[in-house]
């Protein structure tokens, strides 16, 4: 006897199903297909290649007119169901009740819109089906503007295909890299590069805040205040399973429709599968597990014995031109190890994780012929103990490769500078060694390369090496950490030199050993990106030690010290009563004056430090960075103002540089001091810089120091005017900026660069210009107080518990 | 047994960051790594009561904020020449959901 099967969703699940199913049992079953869209069932993966304008619809349909009609499929295209009555065992649609004898819900999902202003606006569209792509291809006209939310699989294939179709592209994506969950930050800087080369822009850590127009989409609006213009909005941050006719016939539904391994819901009669359910607590948005889904249930409507186990899937990116490849789990443990194989030349990043002699998970960006290979191994559990040192070269691999530690020299282009002093670049060493300059001393002499400053004196030994091979010796120099082999002059230079801004950037194209850095790189790197490029790299909070993350001093007991910045050590009445109202609203057990001319609040708890910091900011407060690689004080005496042996303002001077200074990132951290006359009761003689005022004008002295070391600065220019004291000064802070190792003071950064070398940049007129000019910049975006940023009340809420379990809520 | 309750969005958690949940017995540190995996762990380091939840984290590892010892998440052991270990707590990601083992947590008075 035939039996009734209603079939609610025509799409690449059901369409999988009814094939094996009617394989089996050609004329045990009357099936009644609904689809909500006017269609049977197509190749929803070709859908990109359909947006990019590779493949028409007609290509991408599965199953045509004759397929149904053959099998005397009852097809309700165009048609929702609307209600499952599973009393009367019937489902409703538009067109009155039909009757099943079994049902299957195969209803995908639905794209997840975010809440956000204007999402219901004409021209705002999710990337499902082929309404979905008609709309994004008559919007992508050449020149068009196209805003795509989300940076995932789905996002990026409809930035490239409406991208390839001409129009302008930009893609905003909430987390700090592209595929987040598929890819590490590596590949998906890598992957960000290539989309960037064929024009579509990425603004990653970027939160949509509002679409914005009057009756169609004009524009879309960032949390950061960033405005794209778009024609159209495509939205794609995720998609979530379309569970509501199961959850209104009060079927088990969590997430998605709740069913066991014979793909059977809590209704014995009905059946679900494909993007909509959940097995095992897991949904599944690929759809190699939803075919074998299809044969399973396909199976167990025959009566069959069968069970459903989900797999691992792989997954690729259909965009042509980028190929990357994951699978596994690829995240880093204790009991795991990292075979990472970079190649910045050709753009290559492999990393396999192995645990147990096993590989666990591999992500692969550049070349991905071998990713089956690997997803192979997965799968199998393979021993990998035997060939583990050659795994990373694939199947195809014989005989031994060693890393090359030269070869991010080497993939550098003949025009790539080297020596940023001179503007030497790499093609013109080469010449040089080339032409008989067969050592360090013969470059420099002909070249001038590293015969500066120095700081590229590594890169020119690698040069020399590339060049000439074995011939040359390199003398060993200390590399940052055990992530890479270059010492942080080296990386400086080619952060600089070829123009990277991101720490992912650095880490593939200088070939760091580790996927994600260490906490002695990190920070270094944190702030060389951020010194070289202030306006386009963003500071990296979790890759600063918790003073510079939080804006205030550790200390021993967990609590924190807060400092107010009191400019030139001057202070008035109100901003001690200030002080004092926080003293006592916050229980502060000390209150002490520091050796910094200004007080410090001991012990402070890490949930008050917001309400304290937002309490002194209304009576004018802002941080001291007492905690920072930046400016700390500016110690002043009192000068001729008052004092009678004074001869300039001293006072005024230090508080012109503090209101210059503050908020300066450094290497490590600057102290200033400024004394009225050589009596220098501001002990402005052991400072980073220390200028001694005398009757002919400013004596500017640098590379103090009275800590660990106790060093006495050393004249570096005497000037006339107040106004080229401050110019120097911010020459030589911003000279220290752009060349300083990260944790050297100015005086062991001098020792390395030598005082006239950086005595010849900060008095050379030109030099001096610029130097201020990039400092400038930098302040635009630096020099905001940083507790008044953290006072607000969404980052506030960072410094207080997620979450409080009392013991009644936790039994 | 375990009784899984729900903390927190992931995204409450800074990637390579932490946050604190406040308990009875002192507060417990919930990381999320780059990688998306949370851990729980008690938010004093062995070595000086240093709190955790305001180190670097690097890979599965945190390093304490105080005098940089460094913690393996996952097991809570010090790394390297330390000798030292931090209790952990089952936590896990569920649709973006935070959520831990709050058996465990409470059990820990008795231990
Ligand atoms: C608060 C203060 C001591 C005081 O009560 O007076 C202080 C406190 C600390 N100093 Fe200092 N230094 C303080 C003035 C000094 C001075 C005197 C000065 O600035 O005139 C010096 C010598 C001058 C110098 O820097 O050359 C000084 C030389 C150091 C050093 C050694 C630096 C060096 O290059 O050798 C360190 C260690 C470091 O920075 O790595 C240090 C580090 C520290 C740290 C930040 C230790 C730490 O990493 O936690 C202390 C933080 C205590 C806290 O919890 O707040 N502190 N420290 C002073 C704050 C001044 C301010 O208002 O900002
Ligand atoms: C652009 C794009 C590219 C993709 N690329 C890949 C890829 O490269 N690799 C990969 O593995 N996966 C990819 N996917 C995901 C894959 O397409 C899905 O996993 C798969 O289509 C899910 O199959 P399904 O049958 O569960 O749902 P669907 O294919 O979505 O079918 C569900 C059908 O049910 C209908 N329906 C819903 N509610 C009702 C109702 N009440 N009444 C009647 N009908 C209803 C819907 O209209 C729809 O036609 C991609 C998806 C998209 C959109
Ligand atoms: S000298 Fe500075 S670092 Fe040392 S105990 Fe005193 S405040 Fe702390
Ligand atoms: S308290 Fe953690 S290392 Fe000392």
């Amino acid at each position: 006897m035939t039996q009734r099967l209603v079939i609610i969703g025509a799409g690449m699940a059901s369409g999988r199903m009814i094939e094996h199913l009617l394989d089996y049992a050609p004329d045990a079953w009357h099936i009644t297909l609904f689809n909500a869209e006017p269609r049977g069932n197509y190749n929803r993966l070709m859908l990109s290649p359909v947006l990019s304008g590779e493949k028409t619809y007609e290509e991408i349909v599965t199953h045509d007119d004759a397929f149904y009609a053959d099998r005397r499929i009852d097809c309700r295209f165009g048609e929702s169901v609307t209600r499952i009555d599973r009393e009367a065992k019937l489902v409703h649609s538009a067109n009155g009740a039909t009757p099943y004898d079994k049902l299957v819900i195969a209803t995908g999902s639905a794209p997840f819109i975010i809440p956000v202003a204007g999402k219901d606006l004409a021209g705002v569209v999710s990337y499902r089906d082929l309404e979905d792509t008609n709309a994004m291809i008559a919007a992508s006209r050449p020149g068009a503007k196209a805003v795509v939310i989300g940076g995932g699989l789905l996002g990026l294939e409809a930035a490239a295909g409406m991208a390839a179709r001409g129009a302008d592209v930009t893609v905003i994506h909430l987390m700090g890299h592209l595929m987040e969950r598929q890819l590490d930050p590596a590949a998906g800087y890598l992957l960000q590069k290539d989309l960037e080369r064929r024009g579509i822009r990425v603004h990653c850590k970027g939160a949509t805040k509002a679409i914005l127009g009057t009756d169609k989409v004009e524009a879309v609006l960032l949390e950061d205040g960033t405005v794209y213009g778009a024609d159209l909005v495509c939205m794609a941050v995720g998609i979530r399973p379309e569970t509501r006719l199961a959850t209104d016939a009060h079927l088990e539904v969590n997430r998605g429709v709740v069913v066991d391994a014979q793909m059977t819901t809590s209704d014995p009669s009905i059946f679900a599968l494909g993007e909509c359910v959940e097995f095992d607590r897991q949904l599944f948005g690929l759809v190699a597990p939803l075919y074998d889904q299809a044969k399973v249930l396909a199976a167990v409507l025959n009566d069959g014995v069968a069970a459903f186990c989900p797999v691992q899937t792989a997954t690729k990116l259909k965009v042509t031109g980028c190929d990357l490849f994951s699978a596994g789990d690829f995240a880093d443990g204790p009991d795991r190890e990292e075979i990472v194989f970079r190649d910045p030349s050709r753009g290559i990043y492999k990393r396999l994780v192995i645990e147990d002699d096993r590989l666990i998970g591999a992500v692969m960006y550049g070349d991905t012929a071998d990713g089956n290979w690997f997803f192979q191994q997965i799968k199998d559990g393979t021993d990998i103990s035997e060939n583990r040192e050659t795994l990373i070269f694939g199947p195809a691999f014989q005989g031994g490769v060693q890393s090359d530690p030269l070869a991010a020299v080497a993939a550098l282009p003949p025009e790539a500078e080297i020596c940023g002093c001179n503007g030497i670049c790499k093609g013109q060493i080469v010449e040089a060694i080339n032409g008989g300059a067969t050592d360090l001393g013969k470059v420099r002499a002909c070249t001038k390369a590293s015969a500066s400053c120095g700081t590229c004196t590594g890169l020119v030994e690698q040069v020399l090496a590339l060049t000439l091979g074995d011939a040359f010796a390199k003398p060993a120099a200390q590399s940052i950490c055990a992530c890479t082999d270059l010492t942080h002059e080296e990386v400086r230079r080619l952060i600089k030199g070829q123009e990277l801004k991101s720490m992912p950037a650095v880490m593939q194209e200088l070939g760091w050993k580790t996927s994600c850095g260490c906490p002695t790189c990190r920070p270094a790197l944190n702030f060389y990106l951020l010194a070289d490029w202030p306006l386009d790299y963003q500071d990296d909070r979790q890759s600063r030690f918790v003073n510079e993350r939080l804006h205030a001093n550790i200390q021993k007991d967990g609590t924190f010290s807060v400092v107010p910045r009191m400019w030139g050590g001057v202070t008035n009445a109100a901003e001690l009563r200030a002080i004092a109202d926080a003293a006592d609203k916050y229980d502060v057990p000390m209150v002490k004056v520091t050796g910094g001319q200004r007080i410090d609040l001991l012990g402070v708890k890490k949930e008050d430090l917001p309400s304290m910091w937002a309490d002194l900011n209304a009576a004018g407060l802002v941080s001291g960075h007492a905690y920072s690689k930046g400016l700390r004080t500016v110690k002043t005496c009192v000068g001729s103002e008052f004092c009678r042996f004074g001869t300039q303002d001293s006072t005024g001077l230090g508080i012109k540089l503090e209101k210059r200074l503050w908020g300066s990132w450094t290497p490590h951290k600057v102290k200033l001091g400024v004394s009225g006359c050589p009596r220098n009761c501001a002990e402005a003689t052991c400072k980073d810089v220390g200028i001694v005022c005398v009757d002919s004008g400013y004596q500017i002295g640098v590379g103090g120091a009275a800590g660990m070391d106790l060093k006495e600065t050393e004249r570096l220019v005497a000037v006339e005017t107040e106004a080229e004291a401050i110019e120097i000064t911010v020459a030589f802070v911003q000279l220290y900026r752009e060349n300083g190792k990260y944790l050297d003071r100015p005086y062991k950064w001098l020792k390395k660069v030598g005082l006239d070398w950086v005595r010849d940049q900060v008095t050379d007129p030109e030099i001096r210009a610029a130097l201020i000019e990039r400092f400038d910049l930098s302040q635009r975006v630096y020099q905001k107080d940083p507790w008044a940023e953290r006072a607000a009340p969404e980052e506030a809420r960072r410094f207080h518990p997620v979450a409080t379990l009392s013991q009644e809520a936790a039994e | 047994m375990t009784l899984w309750i729900d903390i927190a969005a992931l995204d409450d958690i800074p990637p390579r960051g932490a946050r604190t949940i406040r308990t009875p017995e002192g507060c417990v540190a919930v990381f999320r790594t780059f990688d998306d995996r949370v851990f729980a762990l008690d938010d004093r380091c062995p070595h000086k009561g240093g709190p955790l939840s305001d180190g670097i984290v690097h890979g599965h590892a945190v390093t304490c904020p105080l005098h940089a010892w460094v913690f393996d998440l996952e097991t809570g052991l010090a790394q390297g020449a330390d000798e030292g270990s931090v209790a952990t707590y089952p936590a896990r990601v569920d649709g973006g959901r935070v959520l831990i083992d709050a058996e465990r947590l409470t059990r820990r008075r008795v231990a």
